[in-house]
């Protein structure tokens, strides 16, 4: 039996904008936090494994932190870098090559960020040139279709946009704290047919860190560690229907986020069943309200009805993205898996303040989806 | 007046005969678009060019009201952009492309209308040469 992980330090920089303050040092400000909360120094780190999207080098923080010589490695995987880290760091722990170690991410992007470029991506220039290189049509034009198939209208949309700020609000490190009304969200501003203004995420800003180690020495450093069961991460499959795809395949494909969640399952050997609290990718609203279905938590359609029933909401069934998600956080790249993460230790142990998940929750899911067909999932336990 | 594609390879043009081109697995069968130098289903590199089919059904879409920053390339001011739809045609037989919709009323968008490629101006360049792009257009039946 391999060696199992165990997260034993969390930190976190406020999401939003923090004017004068650099992307990199809100990551470090989330490393010492972390630190702190696990009660050991930056010294003691055996190696690092972060990065951020646009700004700069994980690596750099040694600037910040000091240069111990411990080695650290730069993750750039788009969506999923933390979740990257994440599964790198597991990866160390379980070769018995390090004990102890870091996880980081952090971003700063300007209003109206990521200009992506189609030549990154692999895809001709007429792509972008055309106007096709937009991650928000890929959303809307998916849950278009899937509104079509299942039978979702637009208050579903609503129900989850509306939910995010509201949990927003019981978050002091989120960004967007005051709830929207239902009205105010359904009549804001179309931006790509059926989503509204209300019902995206922004770029913004913010930093998250873990301190991860051998589960055989957590008792040094806490008594309530949380154990990471599972962390997987996939890419797309020929065929499938992904962001900056210019065809898919007539049959349905299986796309990266149902790829890593059914391996995190297999990986945990549990199943959604036993999930108390997720975060699942919310990029958009139709993005949460799609991603339940694909990471097992409903049949496709059944969201309708579990929305309506506040299913998902911080006392409802299933709770997801009880700190209020991208949508009241926002999304600096490198940080926002780890975000996910972050709040999930907090809610399994039972200090997330008046977002708590009622009932002691066990058992919590992390999901992450982005460009150009990538997903990363983690299962965490206390 | 000189007319150019927006991207070499990606669709033909001979008199009123247009034509997206894609590129099909002689191993697997899997049709890709743009066309590929190997199968991203099985790996081949046994391809061949092929040409699309002209008409196909709407399967899904949405507008893009606001316009797009770099590396979007029109003729276009923020005072002169109107919104344009982009969708999914599925071609029978071939697969699903991603496409301009020469149509932005969403009345007229519905799910499973029957669609077919045109080539449309996408910009105009200094010297006067005209961008061709290609893009779906809901079919005009006769009434």
């Amino acid at each position: 039996m391999t060696d199992r992980v165990a997260i034993v330090g969390v930190g976190i920089h406020p999401f939003g904008r923090t004017p004068g303050k650099s992307g990199l040092q809100q990551g470090a400000f989330a490393v010492r936090q972390a630190l702190r909360d696990a009660g050991v120094e930056w010294k003691q780190m055996q190696f690092g494994y972060g990065g951020s999207y646009s700004s700069g080098n994980a690596d750099a923080l040694g600037n910040e932190l000091g240069l111990t010589g411990a080695p650290f490695t730069n993750i750039l995987n788009a969506c999923a870098t933390g979740g990257s880290s994440l599964l790198s760091a597991c990866r160390e722990i379980q070769s018995g090559a390090a004990e102890i170690g870091l996880v980081v991410g952090f971003d700063k992007h300007d209003r109206g960020a990521f200009n992506a470029s189609p030549s990154e991506y692999g895809l001709g220039d007429w792509y972008g040139e055309a106007g096709m290189m937009l991650t928000t049509q890929f959303f809307a034009m998916k849950v278009q279709r899937y509104m079509h198939d299942h039978g979702i209208t637009s208050d579903s949309l609503v129900r989850v946009a509306q939910k995010a700020y509201e949990n927003g609000s019981l978050n002091p490190n989120a960004w967007r704290k005051t709830p929207i009304g239902f009205d105010e969200i359904k009549n804001s501003v179309m931006v790509n047919d059926p989503l509204t203004k209300f019902m995206f995420c922004s770029p913004a800003e913010g930093g998250v860190a873990l301190v991860v180690c051998n589960d055989r020495i957590a008792h040094r450093y806490t008594s309530n560690p949380v154990f990471v069961r599972a962390a997987a991460m996939r890419t797309r499959l020929a065929g499938a229907f992904e962001v900056y795809g210019a065809s898919m395949s007539l049959e349905d494909v299986p796309n990266a986020s149902q790829q890593a969640s059914r391996t995190a399952y297999e990986i945990a050997g549990v199943g959604p069943e036993d999930i108390d609290l997720a975060s699942l990718q919310d990029t958009e609203a139709g993005a949460e309200l799609m991603h339940m279905a694909e990471n097992g938590f409903c049949r496709d359609g059944e969201q309708e009805q579990m929305l309506r029933d506040g299913e998902t909401c911080i006392d409802g069934r299933l709770p997801i993205n009880t700190d209020g998600g991208c949508l009241a956080n926002g999304e600096p790249i490198g940080a926002s898996g780890l975000r996910q993460i972050h709040e999930v230790v907090l809610q399994l142990r039972g200090t997330a303040g008046r977002r708590q998940v009622p009932g002691s929750p066990r058992m919590g899911y992390t999901h992450v989806y982005g460009a150009p067909g990538i997903s990363a999932v983690t299962i965490l336990e206390r | 007046m000189t007319d150019r594609a927006i991207a070499p390879n990606l669709f033909v043009q001979a008199g009123e005969r247009v034509a997206l081109l894609g590129s099909g697995c002689k191993s697997c069968g899997a049709v890709a678009f743009p066309a590929a130098a190997s199968c991203a289903r099985c790996t081949s590199a046994e391809v061949e060019i092929i040409e699309l089919p002209r008409r196909g059904r709407l399967w899904t879409w949405t507008l893009q009201r606001f316009m797009p920053k770099a590396p979007y390339r029109s003729s276009e001011t923020e005072l002169t952009f109107r919104p344009f739809g982009l969708g999914y045609i599925e071609l029978p037989g071939a697969l699903r492309v991603e496409s301009r919709l020469l149509e932005n009323d969403p009345a007229k968008l519905p799910i499973g209308a029957e669609m077919e490629l045109v080539l449309y101006t996408h910009r105009v360049e200094p010297d006067g040469t005209r961008i061709l792009n290609y893009a779906f257009a809901p079919v005009r039946t006769a009434s």
